[in-house]
Parts: structure tokens; C-alpha cells; sequence
């Protein structure tokens, strides 16, 4: 690190006016990455690169949404039908689950950018076994659909359809899978990184200093929850 | 980055905001799963109504659980930005499902017209044109 672009690296928190007081102020943090001018500067560039990940994870499924669409214009009778096949019950507390996650999720960042290191681990934890719930309710459905023989494309061999040999029944369990499996994915990878991130907020890696993984990795927390505040209503109440 | 915009500087506050926001949410979905028990008309206006709520759902997410409300305006535009231009995706589609029975060729001569008027050879090729459009 050359002396002329020291004065760069001068912790902003140096100079704030409201001081926590735990005198942070001119050392060079280890994570601060020599081409950013400050550690603020860091935090917010890779906060602009997720949230451009999330813009591209939006788009990716609102394709998948406007096939959706297409489809359910296609065989209206088909998949008001099918979507009788899904238990509103299970899909309602996934509903509430997620939604639950994403309160301890938005709990641990607060807490590892407030010191809280012991909560923070807490929260992860929280969060990953909400997200287990999701995955066992879920499982408990796929599972009902493989029984039934409600299966995506030419999988499908369900008996006691009205429209027999209609081809919109196996395109909307084509949706479902695809769709909800996807989303599924999505909490496997989160489930994944938020147990990565207590492993490594126990040893003590994150403070009001550096908390950009759990920053981050919350957002993409709060995208999955999103999208599934759109999949619920969308496969289990249009009737 | 305590000096951050996003940051107040009460953990508490902060914490009991995100608890109403969850109780709202809470509430919104029970309203959701309300709603789709209620017929509105038409089957169109319940989804209408289901996808508003969940738009609604999904901006409090954003705004207060995404910190989009007090963070930098930048990550706000790229999060808008990408509903926008799924919002322009999306209305294409539809605008291209719902105009699909526009598609018929009226504007052509009927089927009676065409009988009619094959005998004449300067007429052959509008009876053609017609033809071809009866086939579709």
C-alpha cells in the first residue's frame, strides 16, 4: 500500500459525528480491498451488483410467470382444475414461514451491524430452520402430486380428469414443477449460505464494520420470499 | 459503516418497525387467502385483486425488509428498473394473447365474393388472397 493513497483509506467511521466510541478510526481494515478508495464505497458496490443479480432473477422468473399466463389462457377449464389439486392449507403456511424467515433474516443483519454477534447467529439459525420447514412442507406436497400421478409434461397420468386427454392439465403441472422447483432451488442455495454465514458470524467475522455477506445475502433472502408472495396466490387461490 | 443513511441509531426501534412490518404482511396474506374465497364478478377480477395484493406485499418487503425506503437511490433504480422492464415484457404478452381473435381476416372479400368473381381472370389474385385467408 503506497503512503499517497493512505489518506483514502481513513475510515469514514473516524469522523462520525454521532461516535460510537470504539476508536476504529485510521487502522486498515483486512477486508478493505486496495481498489476502493473506502470501505463504504466497497460495501455499496457490491450491494449495486446484487441488486442487479435480483433485477436478472426477477426477469428469469417473469418468464417463467408470462408462460404461465399463456398457458392459463390456453386451457382456462384445464387449470382452474388442476389448480384445485393443490391444498391451499400447506401453501398458506409456507406462506406465513417465509414471511416469518424473512423477519429473522432482516433481524440478523440488524443485529451483526449492531454488534450483536451472539443474536446474529441466533437469527441465521432461525432463518436456515424456517427454511426447512418450507422444504418438508413442500416435500410433503410433491410428494401428494407424485401419488396422484400429477406430474409435469408426459409424466402426467392422473385418472378422473373432465377434459380426458387434455394436454392443459400436464402443461400446468409443467408450470408447478418448473416454477416451484426453481423457487425450491433458490431456498436449498439460501439455506446454504445463511448456514455458511452463522458458521462464520459464531467465529466472530462480522461488526458494525464488515456485515456485507449477511447485507447481501439477506437481500437474496427477501427475493425468494417476494417471489413466492406472487407463486402462492398465482397456483393455490385462483379458483 | 455506521455512518451509512440507512442506519438509525436505534437497534430497538429498528427491531419493533420490522415487527410491524411482519404483522402486516401477516395480515396481508390472511386477506389474500380471504379474498380468493369471495367471488368478484368475473374470474379475471380475483386475480386482479390477488396480484394487487401481492404487489402490495412484495413492496413492503422491498421498501422496509429490502431497506430500499432509506438506502442509497441507487439500488431503488435497478430494483425498479427490473420490474419495469418485466412489466413491459409482461404487457406484450398479453397484449399479444388478448389481440390473437383479431387475427381473422376480415377485411377480406367473403367466400361468396371470391365464388363469384373466379370466373374473371383480373380477379384471380384478390380470390387467392381471400383463399388463403379462409384457410387460416
Amino acid at each position: 500500500m503506497s503512503t499517497t493513497t493512505a489518506d483514502l483509506h481513513h475510515d469514514p467511521h473516524g469522523q462520525d459525528p454521532h461516535g460510537h466510541g470504539n476508536g476504529h478510526g485510521h487502522g486498515h481494515d483486512p477486508r478493505h480491498q486496495h481498489h476502493f478508495a473506502t470501505m463504504e464505497q466497497q460495501f455499496d458496490t457490491s450491494k449495486i451488483g446484487m441488486w442487479l443479480f435480483l433485477a436478472t432473477e426477477v426477469l428469469t422468473f417473469g418468464g417463467l410467470f408470462a408462460g404461465f399466463g399463456l398457458m392459463q389462457n390456453k386451457y382456462p377449464r384445464e387449470f382452474v382444475e388442476a389448480h384445485l389439486q393443490l391444498q391451499r392449507l400447506p401453501g398458506a403456511a409456507n406462506t406465513v414461514v417465509l414471511l416469518i424467515s424473512s423477519f429473522t433474516m432482516v433481524m440478523a443483519v440488524l443485529s451483526a451491524r449492531t454488534n450483536q454477534i451472539a443474536k446474529t447467529v441466533r437469527y441465521l439459525w432461525l432463518t436456515v430452520g424456517c427454511a426447512g420447514i418450507f422444504m418438508c412442507i413442500k416435500a410433503y406436497e410433491y410428494h401428494h402430486k407424485f401419488e396422484e400421478g400429477l406430474l409435469p409434461g408426459m409424466f402426467y397420468h392422473h385418472e378422473g380428469d373432465l377434459i380426458a386427454g387434455s394436454h392443459g392439465y400436464s402443461a400446468f403441472f409443467s408450470f408447478y414443477f418448473m416454477m416451484t422447483g426453481l423457487h425450491g432451488l433458490h431456498v436449498l442455495i439460501g439455506m446454504g449460505m445463511l448456514s455458511w454465514l452463522a458458521i462464520r458470524a459464531k467465529r466472530g467475522e462480522f461488526s458494525d464494520k464488515y456485515y456485507t455477506p449477511v447485507d447481501l445475502v439477506g437481500l437474496f433472502w427477501h427475493l425468494v420470499d417476494m417471489i413466492w408472495i406472487y407463486l402462492f396466490p398465482l397456483y393455490y387461490l385462483i379458483s | 459503516m455506521s455512518t451509512h443513511s440507512e442506519h438509525t441509531h436505534d437497534p430497538r426501534k429498528e427491531a419493533r418497525a420490522h415487527v410491524i412490518t411482519l404483522v402486516t404482511l401477516l395480515i396481508l396474506t390472511i386477506i389474500t387467502v380471504g379474498a380468493s374465497y369471495i367471488q368478484f364478478g368475473s374470474p379475471a377480477a380475483n386475480v386482479v385483486i390477488a396480484l394487487t395484493i401481492a404487489t402490495f406485499k412484495a413492496t413492503i418487503v422491498g421498501l422496509f425488509f429490502m431497506h430500499l425506503l432509506h438506502d442509497k437511490a441507487v439500488n431503488a433504480i435497478i430494483a425498479v428498473a427490473g420490474y419495469l422492464f418485466l412489466g413491459i415484457f409482461l404487457l406484450f404478452c398479453f397484449i399479444d394473447i388478448g389481440s390473437r381473435g383479431n387475427l381473422q381476416p376480415t377485411n377480406l372479400h367473403p367466400p361468396t365474393a371470391v365464388a363469384a368473381s373466379g370466373e374473371a381472370g383480373a380477379a384471380a389474385p384478390a380470390g387467392e388472397k381471400a383463399a388463403e385467408g379462409k384457410k387460416e
